[in-house]
């Protein structure tokens, strides 16, 4: 589903962010991603849904290449990937059930397919008795699940995921791999970054590890650390 | 099938219109200090380039009537007989670059003459020193010299006269004031695109978290930046509003106090109407303009994501 091959990465002001990255992620797979801080993983994510564009090489989604897309046809891209990060991204103005009507709504959705599909999405994450609160009357573990709802809504093929934990305590961590666990139990694509070793090492999964912009490990069901 | 796609389209274009002229409406509503700092923006502006316009206009309007009151004078020959006066009639007004010509016998120019200077001269009717003379109006005022030059040229000229010197002088001083003018407004606006493009860029900060979930949701750049440009034009129109008003009220009355004192062909103000509606569509216009370039100006730096 996801192919990189030579992927090289530098940034204006020099630095290497990915030296040759090549890979391969199937279809239905769940993915983490780790690595230490500055080491390539941000740039590996965010070019996966174009945020970034490579400076060489070829990343496949699918039959698009990315590192060819042009800019008009990112919104297209995106809309069949869905984001979700360590911040939330949650409009304040706008209520729960407001924020995920808002990413069907911007690609204009009709009003019909939207009511269904926020409140299939609500079910899913265990919202429904909270669809009328604003983000912030809310848990950081209940915000997270307000941006995941978002993410999956349109029903994307893939859902890639920028350090989902990294705001939460331990035990809403957990709550929100469930989560995570059964959208990927229904055939999406999970790709989480992650430094959360006890996640890594509990829930099993494949595990690519890249250390000075190169896959320095890729194990499925491996550790979140060699040394460990 | 086709047909029902496309009218679900219609459907779907309709709402998303409605979507983003209530967007534009609410943002106007709910930043509505920085509204009204940017219709201030406006509204300043608009009203100094008003009253430079209101200003070039009317000076370029005496300066014209100035202009167009140049003439040259041509002495005829006092050989010329009635004949050659006709041919030397017909070959000033076949030629393309001037636009009037008037004879006037030495009988008139001496009937003239008498009234500037007094019955005295009457005893020149005896024996008229004078000649025959045309005044001619060139086309394009500016052309004077040439086309004195030109007419020197012909058949029973005795000479041609029209203020040499003087008139150069006085094309240089009205073109140097044309220009003076133009830059002066080209930079006001340059001016106030910067104070909007500015002030837009504010209420765009206070939305850029809405407009990067918008990107990585999949939403179009024209998704996103309509809005932002209604919002541009909304201000642009409202900002406009008051130079209009107070603009239009102030030249009509200006107009009925000083017509009536300023004496002579030459000084004459624009009249109220057509100039009225032209100076409000033009400040419309600007209005309109400068929203919709500084909304662009802004969003732009925001669609990268």
């Amino acid at each position: 589903m996801i192919k990189m091959k030579d992927v090289y990465k530098k940034y204006p002001n020099g630095v290497i962010a990915s030296n040759g990255l090549n890979i391969k992620i199937a279809r239905g797979e769940f993915v983490y991603v780790v690595g230490p801080s500055g080491a390539g993983k941000s740039t590996f994510i965010k070019m996966m849904y174009r945020e970034e564009a490579p400076t060489s090489g070829v990343i496949m989604f699918k039959d698009i290449n990315l590192a060819t897309l042009k800019q008009k046809e990112i919104p297209q891209l995106r809309r069949r990937i869905g984001v979700v990060f360590q911040d939330f991204k949650l409009l304040s103005k706008l209520n729960v059930y407001e924020n995920i009507a808002f990413a069907l709504e911007v690609i204009e959705e009709s009003p019909q397919s939207i009511r269904k599909k926020v409140n299939e999405v609500l079910k899913l994450v265990g919202l429904t008795h909270k669809v009328r609160m604003f983000p912030e009357e809310l848990s950081g573990g209940e915000q997270q699940r307000v941006s995941i709802a978002r993410s999956i809504v349109n029903n994307p093929e893939v859902v890639i995921a920028d350090e989902p934990t990294g705001n939460l305590d331990p035990e809403t961590s957990w709550e929100i791999m469930k989560i995570l666990e059964k959208i990927n139990a229904r055939g999406t694509t999970i790709i989480m970054a992650t430094h959360n070793k006890e996640v890594v090492n509990t829930i099993r999964h494949r595990v690519i590890e890249i250390d000075g912009g190169i896959i320095a490990r890729d194990e499925v069901g491996g550790d979140y650390s060699v040394e460990n | 099938m086709p047909a029902m796609k496309s009218e679900v389209t219609i459907a779907l274009k309709i709402r998303t219109l409605r979507r983003h002229f209530i967007e534009s409406m609410k943002s106007i509503g709910r930043n509505r200090w920085m509204t009204f700092a940017s219709i201030s923006a406006v509204t300043v502006t608009l009203l100094l380039v008003g009253v430079f316009i209101v200003m070039m206009m009317n000076l370029n309007k005496i300066a014209t009537n100035i202009e167009q009151d140049v003439e040259i004078k041509v002495l005829v020959d006092l050989a010329a007989g009635e004949e050659s006066l006709n041919k030397l009639e017909n070959t000033l007004k076949k030629n393309p670059d001037i636009v009037e010509v008037k004879f006037s016998s030495n009988e008139d120019e001496l009937e003239k003459m008498i009234e500037g200077y007094g019955k005295e001269l009457d005893l020149y009717k005896q024996n008229n020193p004078l000649r025959n003379v045309f005044y001619v109006k060139a086309v394009d005022p500016q052309k004077t010299a040439g086309i004195a030059k030109e007419i020197e040229t012909y058949d029973y000229i005795h000479e041609v006269k029209y203020g040499e010197g003087k008139v150069e002088k006085l094309f240089n001083v009205l073109n140097k004031g044309r220009n003076v003018g133009v830059v002066l407004i080209i930079a006001l606006l340059f001016t106030a695109m910067f104070l909007i493009s500015n002030t837009i860029r504010v209420t765009i900060v206070a939305r850029k978290r809405e407009i990067e979930i918008m990107k990585l949701v999949g939403a179009t750049n024209s998704f996103v930046r309509i809005p932002f440009v209604l919002e541009g034009i909304w201000l642009g129109i409202l900002g406009a509003l008051l130079p209009m008003i107070i603009l239009s009220v102030t030249y009509v009355n200006l107009y009925d106090r000083l017509q009536p004192k300023v004496q002579g062909e030459l000084f004459q103000l624009l009249p109220t109407t057509p100039f009225i509606f032209q100076l409000n569509g033009l400040l419309l216009f600007i209005g309109v303009f400068i929203g919709i370039w500084g909304s662009f100006m802004s969003v732009r730096k925001f669609l990268r994501v």
